[in-house]
């Protein structure tokens, strides 16, 4: 059902509608990601971009327009229906098993997609391909060390990167990453930031992000969300220069911005 | 890159031994408990460890608060005690000792409909549409007597068929291992079902269902899938209980059943696998020693239900496994002389309590038979103030010995629980 607009695109938005009673959060934002391309969404605060990503994730239904995975609509399809196409979303606020152990996490991420789906006739201890993969995972996001400790007891940062292994851990080639790096200090975000590149290697990749030496480091694009608008989809530069962009937000970020490049 | 890791898979002894001394107790018990009340309690338990370890796949496992989990022990239970009568009647040829999975298939189906409704929601919600879904099958039990018995039930005769091998499940002691071999094969089953994708998807979401939608699982299919599994085995165990009693009534699927087996599931402890059947032993022994023993055996029992989710909300499996840590780490011999002191304390506490209680029961249900009342060897007069002012003062003393005592220990359980810690992270105590 691709058509030649839309072959090569990982994610599309199309004129995408969300209201709450009467105020209009997402106004007709479009958006289209490339494959393999890495986007940081940006904008101010109450912009819409955690709606946004509710919106792509499923968990909340579009009040109209489109949204399309591989040229697939996805609107209205459940959570679980949009991330076995193919799409996996991390969240803001670590959102994990607490009871569970790290690797446990992990594992649980990678079960649907390695077709483990609803076994209980199958030991978990016996499926070398998925402990494998989980013991892949661990080594990446660098949580070797706490393997078989329980969640509860992770420090922030390391909570912050369980959460992006566990999201990245099925296989999903859209990855979507709510504000990953929130709440770290300046050297822990620099390792993670390597660690983002590294998990998200030859994946399409869209980022809230709040920290614009992030931004800049990470993002082959920028989308700048203001009123629930996309109002400049553009390459780092381009966004830095853009009038509409320094007009909307004039001040806080772009003051960040440019103490971001001055700090490089 | 880390697959040698899983290639080296030594056996687990400690596992296999705890299997092997879990089916040497269920081999030996009646030869160690050998009067027929405690072969009938013997077999009772049997059930009770199969349904409630079912429960607690819901309930611990699941996060599933479940007020109606009798429903699928009793429906199967009347599944297994019609099949025995059209055995019995030579309608069917079915060995009783297949019966208990005509029970099993029975709680399977019920739940399979039942809970497609139920685990449509979770939290509250779940746990309102179970009691709904409850009451409903109790009213429905005395709205068709031909299928529930109406106020007799429905009794069989558990002696038909063809005797296999001599084995007639005449005598009680062949029906205990009946149950003990259907024991010892559900519990083992219901662990590996711990270890398996299901298993520890359902683990993922108690949790944190919403995480588990992003993960690819439909977690509405994860509660509904382990309910009838819970339902099959809770089935299982209402056959069992069919073949045990050859009666069944309309009450094996009433909201009390359903409240014992929440109340001792979580007595036993629901957040370690082998907590429920600590629990189940437990249901035997308060209903049916506990209850001859006294008529306010309910009293006990709720008074013990309270004190535990307020304490020690992981039930007594926590507190054995809170000790078993302590031990671990050899501190535990520290703690003697305080339990030891918490021992006498708590009972002094509980005799001085139990016979004010006795009293009131005593003055309230036995009048007639004069103001004497008989309690541990003692003679009491109820109707002396005296008694009353003794008891009255041996109480607050107890309770404020026990007070003291419980201090010594919580500051003491405090700093060994800070040593471990401290050894834990590898940091010098200072």
């Amino acid at each position: 059902m691709s058509t030649p607009e839309t072959a090569g695109l990982a994610l599309e938005l199309r004129q995408l509608r969300k209201s709450f009673g009467k105020t209009e959060i997402i106004r007709g934002a479009e958006l289209a990601v490339k494959a393999g391309e890495r986007v940081a969404l940006i904008g101010p605060n109450g912009a819409g971009k955690s709606t946004l990503f509710n919106l792509i994730s499923g968990r909340m239904a579009p009040s109209s327009g489109e949204v399309l995975l591989h040229g697939e609509p996805i609107h209205g399809c459940t959570p679980y229906d949009i991330n076995r196409r193919g799409l996996a979303r991390s969240f803001q606020v670590s959102n994990l098993f607490p009871r569970l152990t790290v690797f446990e996490n992990i594992r649980c991420g990678l079960l649907w997609s390695m077709g483990e789906r609803y076994s209980f006739w199958r030991f978990l201890s016996r499926m070398d391909h998925v402990n494998a993969r989980a013991e892949e995972v661990l080594d990446m996001i660098r949580l070797r060390r706490k393997r078989d400790v329980h969640v509860s007891q992770l420090t922030y940062a390391e909570q912050r990167a369980l959460e992006v292994g566990v999201t990245i851990a099925g296989g999903g080639n859209v990855i979507l990453l709510d504000e990953p790096t929130a709440g770290m200090s300046k050297s822990e975000t620099a390792n993670f930031v390597k660690l983002i590149r590294e998990v998200t290697e030859g994946k399409t990749l869209l980022t809230v992000e709040h920290d614009m030496g992030v931004v800049f480091g990470l993002a082959d694009r920028i989308a700048v969300l203001v009123y629930g608008e996309v109002i400049a989809f553009d390459t780092p530069e381009n966004v830095r220069a853009n009038e509409r962009v320094k007009e909307a937000y004039l001040g806080s970020v772009l003051a960040q911005a440019q103490a971001a490049e001055a700090g490089v | 890159m880390t697959r040698d890791v899983y290639q080296f898979r030594p056996l687990n002894l400690g596992r296999w031994l705890l299997w092997s001394a879990f089916a040497f107790v269920l081999l030996m018990a009646p030869h160690v408990f050998t009067s027929s009340l405690s072969l009938t309690m013997l077999s009772q338990m049997g059930t009770a460890i199969i349904v409630c370890l079912s429960y607690n796949m819901l309930l611990g496992q699941g996060g599933m608060l479940s007020f109606g989990h009798a429903v699928y022990s009793g429906l199967g239970a009347f599944a297994a005690i019609h099949t025995l009568n059209k055995v019995g009647a030579g309608e069917w040829a079915v060995p009783v000792s297949l019966i208990p999975i005509i029970g099993g298939l029975a709680g399977l189906l019920v739940a399979s409909l039942l809970g497609a409704v139920t685990t449509k929601k979770s939290g509250n919600t779940f746990a309102m549409i179970t009691l709904g879904v409850g009451e409903l099958v109790w009213n429905m039990s005395l709205m068709l007597p031909e299928f529930f018995g109406g106020e007799g039930g429905i009794s069989s005769n558990r002696v038909v068929g063809h005797p296999f091998m001599g084995i007639t499940f005449g005598p009680q002691i062949q029906v205990y291992y009946l149950i003990a071999v259907y024991c010892f094969i559900c519990t083992v089953l219901m662990f590996a079902f711990t270890q398996t994708p299901l298993g520890r998807m359902l683990n993922a979401v108690r949790d944190n269902p919403e995480r588990v939608e992003f993960i690819g699982y439909d977690t509405q299919r994860v509660r509904y899938f382990a309910f009838m599994i819970a339902g099959f085995f809770a089935g299982v165990a209402g056959g069992l209980y069919a073949i045990n009693f050859e009666i069944v009534t309309a009450e094996v699927v009433g909201a009390q059943r359903s409240g014992a087996y929440l109340l001792f599931t979580f007595l036993g402890g629901s957040l370690f696998f082998f907590g429920p059947i600590i629990g189940a032993v437990l249901l035997v022994l308060a209903s049916v020693m506990l209850s001859e023993l006294t008529k306010a055996w309910l009293l006990y029992l709720g008074l013990v239900f309270l004190f535990m989710v307020m304490f020690a909300p992981g039930g007594i499996a926590s507190l054995l496994m809170m000790n078993v840590r302590v031990a671990a780490h050899g501190l535990l011999r520290r703690l003697l002389a305080s339990y030891a002191a918490l021992a006498v304390t708590g009972a002094a506490v509980v005799a001085v309590f139990a016979a004010m209680v006795e009293m009131v029961y005593h003055i309230k249900l036995n009048e007639a038979l004069g103001p004497m009342m008989k309690f541990a060897g003692m003679e009491l007069n109820t109707r002396s103030g005296q008694t009353w002012a003794v008891a009255v003062v041996a109480l607050l003393v107890g309770v404020g010995l026990f007070e003291l005592v419980r201090r010594r220990f919580a500051r003491q359980w405090h700093q060994i629980q800070e040593e471990i810690e401290a050894r834990l992270a590898r940091v010098p105590v200072v």
